[in-house]
């Protein structure tokens, strides 16, 4: 070998070592709830596997979407991987703020994503969000109470018969509430359930016109029967009730039913933390025989934010973070009730996943939401609890304050309507959709 | 009998500011106690006071996923780098506004502390964009300056107000023995004013500690301080009370004991001048 081939040799070998031991430390922005927080326990994993370092920046969900959307809209670079969720991804991928995920490895199985997930997750049929875990809605009720009642739950059951369980489940005395849900105002709590709820009713948000529907029946109607039901079956005071509280009142057994996300379902079985753990089953959410359940769709998703200056390493963590293995991975230490729910097919065929108590009833709940076709009549909108627009998040807030204000018995079904109406009206002709 | 009714309303008062007092410290004190129970026990109905088994698992859970130790120096530099840097500004200022007034001084002390009326969030994008081009994004850097900015109108003012208390002859007798303008103020001025200036130093530390807009809103991963830290375990989906609490505890404890040990500067500086 001359000395120009072994010098060629030589620097081909040091650039080869050199790219191979060339790591990234990235910088991701995440919400803190159990399966995020599990994930970032496994992240040495991903060092070893990859040399690539992670620092998280965990944040409280309303914080971290005010905090990445104002890095991402000035372009500040801050995050290589941001958590997002499905109201996000097409809004951001529509102003090219996201990486397309077109080219993830075969290895990756990309076809493996639970159909619903991938097309909440995409914008003009390319995927922009990875989902790392995914839920539905669905009924969590007391099988002991119900059983007590005399009453047998339907596996689809109506919202009528809803009303019926609940009024005889409820029991003032020993403070037990039939029913518990979100009242709430925001747009992600009490307005994510009442939109759902107006669904199932055959209400909607907009015509195809862009007008809005809150002068229609249905949303009367709806808005009714669910002041209604949780007058007579709600705990007091359910009109500052979110996600956690009604978690609270479920795992201390004063609840009969509460309806809500299917991730719920891990928690109300632990019994760690669950007084009932033993005492729970599941329904999918209710109907009025519309066609349509009252239950949402949502993932909480990894995608890369344009700016980024290490795509390829953000790729990497993506792909091991929403990737069976990492499923694999969770299941071998912490049991299967603990893997990261709701993203892949291949999970749900699982035998050891399917003998988890509410594994098919989430499926089946994810399955049953339809983002682009939500309501029963035509909508010219994605989303299912919400309106995939940008100007969705601050109208919803204000409506559901309108809507939480009923609750609170400050106003009329009628007048919350109204403004309703008034106030979704004005902020879309000012946004020039009307 | 003068002498009895005064001690009844010592013993009223006494109690009165007791109870005030503990009203006060109340929520601090549940949050700390909420920090030793289980997940479980935090959110129990009833609640349980005292009588629970206590651990220290949420400590231990906190410090296994957050480099505390990092967040809290965070803390230290922005609070104190953006306090000192505001008080070496604000003490000319208030000095040649309290001794050397002009036609213009009521108004611009009112001006200054009208930039206070405006909401943070308004300037939130424009300062963003600042920190951007100027590559001082997620840096101490950033925040120091801004919570100075911040807190500048009010430091200020403070500091206006004790000086006025100070009569200007004493200045103008240092002037007269020959004292320049920068030993006036740092050898005459600074030692009789010195419990405003803890007590100013004091608030301002303590307003720049707990400030939680800018300092969410323009860090990352390198300058988060503790506020930051504390949001990374609030969570709208999952009961992690129990958690949050330890983490609330870890974060007020530093500014708590500070407050504990110069609580004598602070009153004293906060009274100084009230009555007259």
């Amino acid at each position: 070998m001359s000395f120009t081939t072994k010098l060629y040799a030589a620097t081909a070998m040091t650039l080869i070592t050199a790219g191979g031991a060339f790591a990234e430390n990235l910088v991701i922005a995440t919400v803190n709830n159990g399966d995020m927080i599990r994930m970032q326990g496994y992240t040495d994993d991903f060092t070893e596997k990859t040399g690539h370092t992670v620092e998280w920046v965990t944040l409280e969900e309303n914080v971290l979407r005010q905090r990445v959307t104002t890095d991402i809209a000035a372009k500040g670079g801050s995050f290589d991987i941001m958590t997002i969720g499905m109201y996000e991804t097409p809004i951001w991928a529509a102003n090219e703020w996201l990486i397309p995920l077109n080219d993830l490895s075969a290895e990756y199985d990309a076809d493996d994503i639970l159909p619903a997930m991938r097309e909440g997750l995409s914008y003009d049929g390319t995927l922009y969000a990875a989902p790392f875990y995914g839920e539905s809605s669905m009924v969590m009720y007391r099988t002991d109470l119900m059983e007590k009642a005399g009453l047998e739950m339907p596996e689809a059951p109506t919202w009528q018969f809803i009303r019926e369980a609940a009024a005889a489940m409820t029991d003032r005395e020993n403070d037990i509430n039939g029913i518990c849900l979100r009242g709430k105002a925001g747009w992600g709590e009490g307005g994510a359930f009442i939109t759902v709820t107006a669904n199932s009713f055959g209400a909607r948000w907009f015509d195809e016109d862009w007008n809005a529907q809150f002068d229609q029946p249905a949303w009367k109607e709806a808005l009714t029967f669910f002041v209604d039901l949780m007058n007579e079956s709600g705990p007091t005071g359910y009109a500052t009730n979110g996600f956690n509280e009604n978690l609270n009142l479920f795992q201390q057994g004063k609840c009969g039913m509460w309806i809500d996300a299917t991730v719920a379902a891990s928690f109300v079985t632990n019994p760690d933390d669950s007084t009932v753990a033993d005492k729970v089953s599941f329904a999918l959410a209710p109907n009025t025989g519309k066609g349509k359940n009252a239950n949402w769709l949502w993932a909480w998703a990894l995608a890369i934010p344009a700016g980024t200056q290490k795509e390829d390493a953000a790729k990497e963590f993506l792909e091991w973070a929403t990737s069976k293995d990492y499923i694999e991975l969770v299941a071998a230490n912490e049991g299967w009730a603990n893997v990261p729910p709701g993203a892949r097919t291949s999970l749900y065929e699982n035998d050891n996943y399917k003998s988890v108590p509410f594994a098919a009833m989430t499926l089946e709940s994810i399955n049953a939401a339809d983002p682009k076709n939500p309501t029963v009549d035509p909508v010219p909108y994605v989303g299912i609890q919400f309106v995939a627009i940008p100007e969705f998040a601050g109208i919803a807030t204000e409506v559901s304050q309108e809507f939480s204000a009923v609750y609170a018995g400050q106003q009329s079904v009628d007048e919350a309507l109204e403004k309703a109406q008034a106030l979704t009206n004005d902020a879309m002709e000012a946004a020039g959709y009307r | 009998m003068a002498r009895a009714v005064t001690q009844q309303r010592k013993i009223i008062n006494t109690t009165a500011a007791w109870v005030i007092g503990l009203l006060i410290f109340f929520p601090i004190l549940w949050t700390i106690l909420t920090s030793f129970k289980t997940e479980a026990t935090a959110i129990a109905d009833p609640p349980v006071f005292l009588a629970f088994d206590w651990t220290l698992e949420n400590y231990t859970a906190v410090m296994e996923r957050s480099n505390y130790a990092k967040f809290l120096w965070n803390s230290i530099i922005i609070a104190g780098g953006s306090t000192i840097l505001g008080i070496i500004i604000a003490v000319p200022a208030a000095w040649s506004m309290a001794f050397v007034p002009s036609r213009r001084t009521k108004d611009i002390l009112l001006w200054m502390l009208s930039t206070k009326m405006l909401p943070a969030v308004g300037v939130l994008y424009p300062i963003y964009l600042i920190c951007i081009k100027l590559g001082i994004l997620d840096s101490r850097v950033a925040l120091v300056i801004i919570l100075m900015l911040m807190n500048l109108p009010i430091i200020v003012w403070m500091l206006y107000t004790y000086f006025k208390e100070i009569p200007g002859e004493i200045l103008e007798a240092a002037r007269m023995d020959g004292a320049s303008l920068k030993e006036e103020i740092l050898y005459v001025l600074t030692p009789m004013a010195i419990p405003g200036i803890a007590s100013t130093l004091l608030l301002n530390f303590i307003l720049a500690w707990n400030e939680a807009f800018w300092t969410l809103n323009l860090t990352a991963a390198n300058a988060a301080p503790l506020t930051a830290f504390i949001a990374s375990y609030s969570s709208p989906e999952g009961l992690f009370f129990a958690k949050l609490s330890a983490a609330s505890t870890m974060a007020i404890a530093p500014i708590l004991i500070l407050g504990w040990f110069s609580q004598k500067q602070l009153v004293s500086g906060l009274t100084f001048g009230a009555v007259k």
